[in-house]
């Protein structure tokens, strides 16, 4: 696979910030777009744009085909045994929003546990803790060790009577540590527990099979996956699914509507999808699996995982510098800090010298407390990243140090 | 000198200086002109809510002026602060209130001002405003 010649489907990393050539590592907070996806995008507008699902008109059916059939698309993407279990929403937080709030409503009590672990991102933090107010219930998590792996041997004590649902990362944003997930949903299963998976970030570097992994639920963003933002998708196994109560009312998830005799709410996945969809996002976001399907996650996963370890053994050698987040199974993430030195003060250097890194708790608050620590400076790759582009972060955080110490 | 000239003096400091580097450069060396505020205020009640670095705000009066001084944990904060009280220190609180503070995004740095969360400076600006409404007003009384 030449990714040099793919960078070019990517217009945007031609360009220069401040006069430098812009060196994007912030993809942990979101992906560029390739040209396929903006031009999806475009001409769902220029030719086939209008309302779905309810329509007689030609446009109307074409718009109603083509969304459904990226409805196939996912699931097939994600490996899932039905289309009708694939829903769509705004993205990860919404997913886990719907799912705390409507399985929280159906299935929580009083006195009861969510479970989440230590190492999570705050929209599958805080949807729990809402849930868990309305209806008096706890929540509780799995600690971390200092490498950024969960500490697996509290987990059987964890998995209690009490607790409903676990809800964990597959690849933490801020640590980059993978979850062994597999492992973790068996045991939660020999207890009859759900659990709901935040994928958000690990669907863009490895593949996902939502009926190997046997999770109850499945969260992630098109846009960390190279498609536009405000799209993203929910998986749930159809027997919780058509247990909970809806999410959101209002037109498309109903089958009659009454303002004497009641309403009567539609079969899924529509009973969760109520309003106009994102359909041109929709749209973009099969382009996007169609761009990364042709170049293979497998192909992905590799480049990327190559491209961590030589960022690794290069930033190693800086003087002063500590990794947050060493797990031995990790993809993407490279979170550092360096003594003496505000990470806000090195980001906004790096900056200035066209790099885009992130800085700070990462939404991951928690995972800061346990290190002590107020923030890192992440950098985060993708395919379209490369060696040179890791040189030159290693330059700029050695200039950075120099201005700073 | 008033905040107007001084804000002058700053752009003019700056607009000498080309380079990207070099003018963080002279940022980071301001940081060490910022007067200290006091380690015993470095408490919860003087610190200004920020999501990144942290700013520490004390404000005192003397002879009609409001006298600033503060800490950050972030050095190019620590310069920006510092820039931001040689302008609006000893100076009345009318002035301050009234002060539009256009020097920052005249010398390029109004990205630290934006409301991305990411750093204090915004909310500072505004508690230094706010504690010159208050002692205007108790001395009023």
């Amino acid at each position: 696979m030449d990714f040099n010649k793919i960078r070019k489907d990517f217009k945007i990393l031609e360009r220069k910030v401040y006069n430098r050539p812009l060196v994007y590592l912030d993809n942990a907070a979101t992906t560029q777009k390739p040209q396929v996806v903006i031009d999806r995008i475009v001409t769902y507008y220029e030719n086939e744009n209008a309302n779905i699902h309810r329509g007689v008109h030609y446009l109307s059916q074409i718009s109603t085909v083509a969304f459904e059939a990226v409805r196939e698309k996912v699931m097939t993407f994600l490996n899932a045994a039905n289309n009708f279990e694939i829903i769509f929403t705004r993205g990860t937080t919404e997913s886990i929003n719907l799912v705390a709030t409507s399985f929280g409503e159906r299935f929580l009590n009083a006195g009861d546990t969510v479970l989440l672990t230590q190492m999570e991102h705050h929209s599958n933090i805080v949807p729990w803790q809402m849930a868990c107010k309305r209806k008096n219930a706890f929540v509780k998590f799995i600690p971390i060790d200092e490498a950024g792996n969960l500490l697996l041997a509290d987990l059987d004590k964890l998995l209690d009577d009490q607790v409903k649902i676990l809800a964990l990362t597959h690849l933490s944003n801020a640590l980059g540590t993978i979850n062994p997930i597999k492992e973790i949903i068996a045991k939660a299963h020999q207890k009859n527990i759900p659990v709901l998976i935040d994928g958000a970030q690990a669907v863009a570097h490895m593949k996902v099979d939502v009926q190997d992994l046997d999770c109850d639920f499945y969260c992630f963003s098109g846009h960390k996956l190279y498609a536009p933002m405000g799209i993203g998708v929910l998986y749930g196994k159809e027997k919780w699914l058509n247990e909970m109560p809806p999410y959101q009312g209002g037109g498309e998830m109903i089958k009659t509507v009454s303002l004497t005799e009641g309403t009567t709410y539609n079969d899924l996945p529509f009973k969760f999808e109520a309003g106009t969809p994102n359909v041109s996002d929709v749209m973009g976001l099969d382009a996007a699996i169609d761009y990364v399907n042709n170049i293979g996650l497998d192909t992905i996963g590799k480049y990327e995982n190559d491209l961590l370890a030589y960022a690794t053994q290069k930033l190693a050698t800086i003087k002063g510098l500590k990794f947050i987040g060493t797990a031995s199974q990790k993809a993407s993430v490279l979170s550092f800090i360096i003594e003496g030195i505000h990470p806000y003060d090195i980001g906004s250097i790096l900056d200035k010298l066209g790099i885009a890194v992130r800085t700070g708790h990462h939404c991951a608050q928690p995972v800061m407390d346990r290190y002590g620590i107020s923030g890192t400076v992440r950098a985060s790759f993708a395919f379209y990243n490369t060696k040179e582009e890791v040189d030159t972060l290693f330059n700029a955080i050695n200039t950075a140090v120099g201005m700073l110490l | 000198m008033s905040i107007q000239e001084i804000e002058n003096q700053i752009i003019e400091e700056f607009e000498q200086i080309e380079d990207w580097m070099e003018r963080y450069n002279y940022i980071i060396e301001l940081a060490n002109g910022l007067p200290l505020i006091d380690e015993n205020y470095k408490t919860k009640q003087y610190l200004i809510s920020g999501c990144q670095s942290q700013v520490w705000l004390f404000a005192s009066y003397e002879n009609g002026k409001v006298i600033y001084k503060a800490d950050s944990d972030a050095i190019i904060t620590k310069g920006i602060v510092a820039l931001l009280i040689r302008v609006l220190s000893n100076q009345t609180p009318d002035d301050i209130i009234n002060a539009k503070l256009d020097f920052v995004d005249k010398i390029g740095l109004k990205e630290h001002l934006s409301p991305t969360r990411s750093n204090g400076l915004v909310s500072m600006i505004n508690q230094m405003k706010l504690y010159a409404l208050a002692l205007k007003q108790s001395l009023s009384k």
